[in-house]
């Protein structure tokens, strides 16, 4: 019976002991303990929720950064294509100005080979004149070597000539 | 009663040397004993003396020597106040200004005064017994506690805990997250916090300093049905206290039952208004009950030992090997009975808490 009949002191002092104690902690000790706890756990959701942002910037700036890079390359293909554009333009007109030059080199040249051979011709020409007149000289020398001949050829010449 | 002394003196310093020394200190003793006195060793008397409150704190007995600290006696008796050590008494064996310790009968173990016609009268006994020191100092220990712990708290700001703090941390989270936002709701609970944190480490670490067999340890407070009783009457209290007009509507004028249930015969506020008190007194017996239950099995198979060496020396040989074995498992188990009392006191405090500051809901 002793184990389940308590004494009046034991209850009062329980009592007593244990509303102090509530009484002491719930004014000294738990509020800076939960405070703190949930000062420390705000914090901490704080920085997480910090770190969440940040990340997504990051993942953000790497989108930005692939989409930059992936434009780059793009451009660097046009700009490529168009210098290829360019080159083989450039090469083409090179090469029609160089065949226009040719042509004009090869005209010019023909120009002055027919010149060349206008002059030879008119050499030639003036040569055979010359000597057709050595060979007429020397025939008419052969013919008029008798003045009669000669006086017949002066005459002639003078009747064909008119004066006047 | 001198003879049943004796064995009480080898016997009891056995069961200290046993749970603290060596076993070869135990079994000497018990030698000791069969040796010495060929009296019955009485378990049950044993252990009940070890569970029951006491006006001194017995530490050891040596020989015939008792040593144990006397506490005070405060008395109220016919409107005059007495106050006198528990030593007066010589251990129980002698009276004092009239008073003795009863013996026998239903005030067994409390202070009496012998009326003349023979009768037990009780004084108002307000005497610091050993579970009241207990309850001292173990209350003095928590507010320390508390408060160096609050003191880290501060000090730390915002960082992460150290020493002490982190050992209390998991469980005062434990009880703030898993027990009281849980059972009372996001709306309340903080209003109750302080209240059921006090009241799981007052339980929780009387529970463990109740397993600590020697001085400040060993007064078995939380086994003690007063003790549990006042727990149970501040939640009942807190209870009262806070609980909203749909707690009362609930009791007095339960809704969703049909009117001839409550006129004209009460039936449900009845038996609504004795569930109110079930409730504190379900949690003041199991807390009680639990602890004692825990203490008298480990003090039954230290009391094994004893039991067989009485017969013979070989037999308390033998018995303290398995006896020792199980009150080791058994203080393990009561580790963790320590915790889960406190853990459902403190839990159903939260629930009842909870349905108390419930809103109504349609």
């Amino acid at each position: 019976m002793e184990l389940v009949n308590p004494g009046i002191g034991l209850i009062f002092w329980m009592t007593l002991a244990f509303g102090v104690v509530v009484f002491i902690l719930k004014k000294f000790a738990w509020p800076a303990i939960t405070n703190a706890l949930a000062e420390r756990e705000e914090s901490i959701e704080e920085a997480l929720r910090a770190a969440e942002i940040t990340r997504e910037e990051m993942k953000k700036l790497k989108l930005d950064n692939e989409e930059l890079l992936k434009e780059a390359k793009e451009e660097r293909v046009t700009i490529i294509n168009e210098a290829r554009k360019i080159r083989d333009k450039m090469l083409d007109d090179a090469r029609a100005r160089g065949n226009e030059e040719a042509d004009r080199i090869v005209e010019s040249a023909k120009q002055r080979i027919q010149n060349e051979r206008n002059a030879a011709i008119v050499d030639i020409k003036n040569e055979i004149a010359e000597i057709s007149i050595l060979i007429a000289e020397k025939i008419l020398r052969e013919k008029l070597s008798d003045t009669a001949a000669q006086r017949e050829y002066v005459n002639k010449l003078l009747k064909e000539t008119n004066l006047n | 009663m001198a003879y049943n002394k004796g064995i009480m003196t080898h016997s009891k310093l056995s069961i200290l040397l046993f749970l603290f020394f060596y076993a070869s200190n135990l079994v000497l003793s018990a030698e000791q004993q069969v040796e010495k006195e060929k009296k019955e060793f009485n378990a049950g008397k044993k252990i009940m003396s070890h569970i029951v409150d006491a006006y001194d704190w017995h530490i050891a007995d040596i020989g015939d020597v008792h040593i144990s600290i006397p506490l005070p006696v405060i008395l109220y008796d016919e409107g005059d106040w007495h106050f006198f050590w528990s030593s007066k008494f010589e251990h129980g064996y002698s009276s004092y200004k009239g008073y003795k310790i009863a013996k026998e009968g239903r005030l067994s173990g409390k202070i009496v005064r012998i009326a003349d016609d023979g009768a037990y009268i009780r004084p108002l006994d307000f005497s610091i017994t050993k579970n009241v020191f207990s309850i001292f100092i173990t209350s003095a220990f928590i507010i320390w506690l508390f408060i160096s712990i609050a003191k880290s708290y501060n000090r730390r700001r915002g960082h992460a805990p150290k020493g002490i703090q982190s050992v209390f941390e998991p469980l005062i989270l434990f009880i703030r997250d898993d027990i009281a936002r849980d059972s009372i709701g996001e709306k309340h609970y903080r209003k109750f916090l302080p209240f059921l944190l006090t009241l799981f480490f007052f339980i929780f670490l009387n529970n463990l300093i109740g397993l600590i067999p020697f001085f400040p340890g060993g007064a078995n407070v939380t086994g003690n049905i007063g003790v549990t009783g006042v727990l149970a009457g501040f939640t009942l209290l807190t209870i009262w206290v806070n609980g909203n007009k749909n707690y009362w509507k609930h009791i007095f004028n339960t809704p969703g039952m049909p009117w001839w249930l409550k006129v004209p015969i009460p039936l449900i506020p009845i038996i609504e208004i004795v569930g109110v008190f079930t409730k504190p007194f379900v949690l003041m017996v199991r807390l009680f009950a639990n602890i004692t239950a825990g203490h008298i099995i480990i003090l039954g198979f230290i009391s094994l030992i004893f039991i067989f060496g009485q017969n013979s020396v070989a037999g308390g040989y033998t018995i303290s090997v398995v006896s020792v074995g199980l009150a080791i498992f058994m203080n393990f188990l009561e580790l963790l009975v320590a915790f889960i009392q406190a853990f459902v006191f403190t839990l159903l405090s939260a629930i009842f808490l909870g349905m108390a500051v419930e809103e109504e809901h349609h």
